[in-house]
């Protein structure tokens, strides 16, 4: 009995302990956004006081200045959430549509230097963005598409392909080359056989590469500041610099901004993550 | 009708050549079944008639139209997998009608179809699952399924029951005989295991390292191997065979001093001092008294059991001839210890004997 009581005892306590563990975990990466969003609705002074507010009090003037328009401290707020828009929807859907057909030959054809192509891929992601910022500056402002909505989604393509290619790869390394046989036998052409069969087993992945796409994008600000100038292309990271003056930092306003910009993406998150689920897929075959 | 021929049919990866040159005609309505060890390209000889794989040679034509650039989709074939490919994303009803449905058939037919296939295979029940639904067998019948709807020309099984347990596949096994009596359609069949060969097939081709070895009934195979690799794949236990040296025209001195006579099918097509090997079923084998009563000649031999597995309407027994391990068989068992000795019977009307150098027959 007592064996069984001290065996209890230590399981109850490990458990407690990964639960403070989790907490703990949990507060470092929320606290920043929490954080933000709080400050979005404090008045500037609580902000920067000291010893810190401990009572906050609530105000919409922030949001008020941001969405008042220029001039007041206001920023172009909608301009900004457009450019955003339009650059991520449109590099997701490019980065997509070619790291999906990049990954199914990956997965799927035997080529000569496979393996060179893919660990290549691979290296590219791992030179730094801002090192490129130079001489995407230099070619883009010669090609005359510096500070256009077509120059950051090529960069944003290029950033996400790899990427991509590496996520959609192993989801179909993962459904059997059978699949799309007995499509074929069953009447499909090849190209039949992906889109009835193959894709819509592999949905789930494809959608998870394209969830990691968009929000790459989304939150991208080193590029974006060198490659963009003018409201007509500036995106929501780049923004935020507008709160900076020589002097001083609009601390509240450049927390509203970021707010904004975080609502989209998690709704999208959400809004996806059921689609994330694998459950689905697989059983099909063998089991 | 729709029969199916092979003509010099050829395979190679790369530098490796996988089929050598297979010559084959599969007649209208048959039950031609591919057995071989693994490795002897019998899935890959499917895979080419399926149109799944490229051909490096020769011609294949089904229904007396050459296949060899018409992609699966024109070969009015379909398939049964192994791992049964059923389509996860979809019901076991969009499964079955998946073919018709991409030929742009009406609705109403295609559910007719789907409804016919179902009443056959019994699926009713679990139209509205998804694969991941379903046991191994109800997945198989899905697929089994699958290949009926379309109403093909052929049938291609590759190695469609390895992934069930032995009883599940002992019954669809006989699903699938039913199935092919029903039906009626030319179906060939690929399989490593000898024992759905010889149940299954009208017909056997069995290959070896890329070639076909023998073709022929079942019973053709078991009776008459033209080889000792046809005579030890295909029968349970494996046929034995012994070493020896043909002594005269008529007697072969075994390894280890025991000498018998020539079979008659082969007498006088020995040469003295000859190296060839003798073989013969366990089921020519039997302790005296518990033996099939049959006519024809037969020697005597005292010999020690080894080892007894008792199956119940049989024993197969392990026992030692010159120093050579063979299996035996009991009927009408009794219970036997290791260590008996017991006063066999061989029929040597059914012995065989095979070139030691070649391997081949020897046989009138």
């Amino acid at each position: 009995m007592d064996r069984n009581q001290a065996h209890r005892n230590r399981k109850r306590a490990l458990k407690t302990l990964h639960f403070i563990a989790l907490f703990l975990t949990m507060s470092i990466i929320c606290i920043p956004g929490l954080w933000i969003v709080l400050n979005s609705f404090r008045p500037t002074v609580e902000i920067m006081a000291k010893p810190p507010v401990w009572t906050p009090s609530f105000t919409l003037d922030h949001y008020r200045a941001m969405f008042g328009g220029a001039g007041a401290g206001g920023v172009p707020v909608f301009s900004y959430f457009r450019n955003s828009l339009i650059v991520s929807v449109v590099s997701t859907a490019i980065a997509i549509l070619i790291g999906m057909s990049g990954g199914y030959a990956f997965a799927r054809y035997r080529f000569k230097g496979k393996a060179g192509y893919f660990v290549g891929l691979m290296l590219f992601r791992a030179v730094p963005g801002v090192a490129l910022s130079l001489p995407l500056f230099i070619v883009f402002a010669k090609v005359g598409i510096i500070d256009t909505h077509l120059g950051l989604i090529l960069v944003y393509v290029a950033l996400n392909v790899p990427f991509t290619i590496w996520l959609t790869d192993g989801f179909f390394r993962q459904i059997p080359k059978e699949l799309h046989e007995a499509a074929e036998i069953d009447g499909c052409t090849r190209w039949q056989a992906f889109w009835k069969v193959e894709f819509p087993v592999a949905r789930s992945g494809i959608a998870s590469a394209a969830i990691f796409a968009f929000l790459t994008s989304w939150n991208e600000f080193a590029l974006a500041s060198q490659l963009t100038r003018s409201v007509g292309s500036k995106t929501m990271p780049v923004g935020l610099l507008d709160f900076t003056a020589e002097f001083t930092i609009n601390w509240g306003g450049m927390c509203a901004l970021a707010v904004l910009m975080i609502v989209p993406a998690l709704i999208l998150t959400f809004l996806v993550q059921k689609h994330l689920i694998a459950g689905l897929t697989f059983g099909g075959v063998k089991g | 009708m729709t029969e199916v021929t092979l003509s010099n049919v050829i395979k190679d990866y790369g530098k490796s050549r996988a089929v050598h040159g297979i010559d084959l005609g599969i007649a209208d309505g048959e039950f031609a079944v591919l057995v071989g060890p693994s490795g002897c390209g019998k899935s890959t000889t499917l895979r080419m008639i399926a149109g799944l794989e490229d051909i490096s040679g020769g011609e294949i034509s089904i229904g007396g139209r050459v296949v060899n650039e018409l992609p699966p989709r024109e070969r009015n074939i379909s398939m049964v997998f192994q791992n049964y490919a059923l389509y996860p994303h979809m019901t076991v009803r969009e499964n079955l009608g998946f073919s018709l449905k991409i030929a742009k058939k009406p609705e109403g037919e295609i559910s007719k179809a789907v409804h016919e296939a179902a009443d056959i295979l019994g699926l009713d029940a679990l139209m509205d699952r998804r694969p991941a639904e379903l046991s191994g067998g109800q997945r198989q019948r899905v697929a089994m399924g699958r290949a009926i709807v379309r109403r093909p020309d052929v049938f291609l099984f590759d190695e469609p029951l390895s992934n069930l347990d032995a009883k599940l596949r002992t019954q669809m096994r006989v699903e699938i005989k039913k199935l092919h009596q029903k039906v009626g359609n030319t179906i060939i069949y690929v399989t490593h295991d000898q024992v759905e060969a010889m149940t299954l097939a009208d017909r056997i081709v069995l290959m070896r390292d890329g070639h076909i070895v023998q073709v022929g009934t079942p019973l053709d195979l078991f009776n008459a191997p033209v080889n000792t690799f046809v005579a030890t794949f295909i029968g349970s236990p494996p046929m034995n065979l012994i070493d020896g040296t043909a002594s005269g025209s008529d007697a072969i001195e075994l390894v280890g001093g025991l000498r018998v006579p020539v079979p008659s099918n082969a007498r006088g097509l020995v040469r003295d001092g000859q190296k060839v090997r003798f073989g013969f079923r366990a089921d020519n084998l039997m302790p005296e008294g518990h033996a099939v009563q049959a006519g024809g000649e037969k020697a005597e031999l005292d010999l020690e059991v080894t080892l007894a597995e008792p199956l119940g309407t049989e024993t197969v027994l392990f026992t030692d001839i010159a120093g050579h391990e063979v299996q035996a068989k009991m009927l009408n068992p009794r219970p036997v210890r290791s260590g008996e000795r017991l006063k066999f019977l061989l029929m040597l009307d059914k012995c065989h004997v095979f070139d030691a150098a070649s391997s081949d027959a020897i046989r009138g």
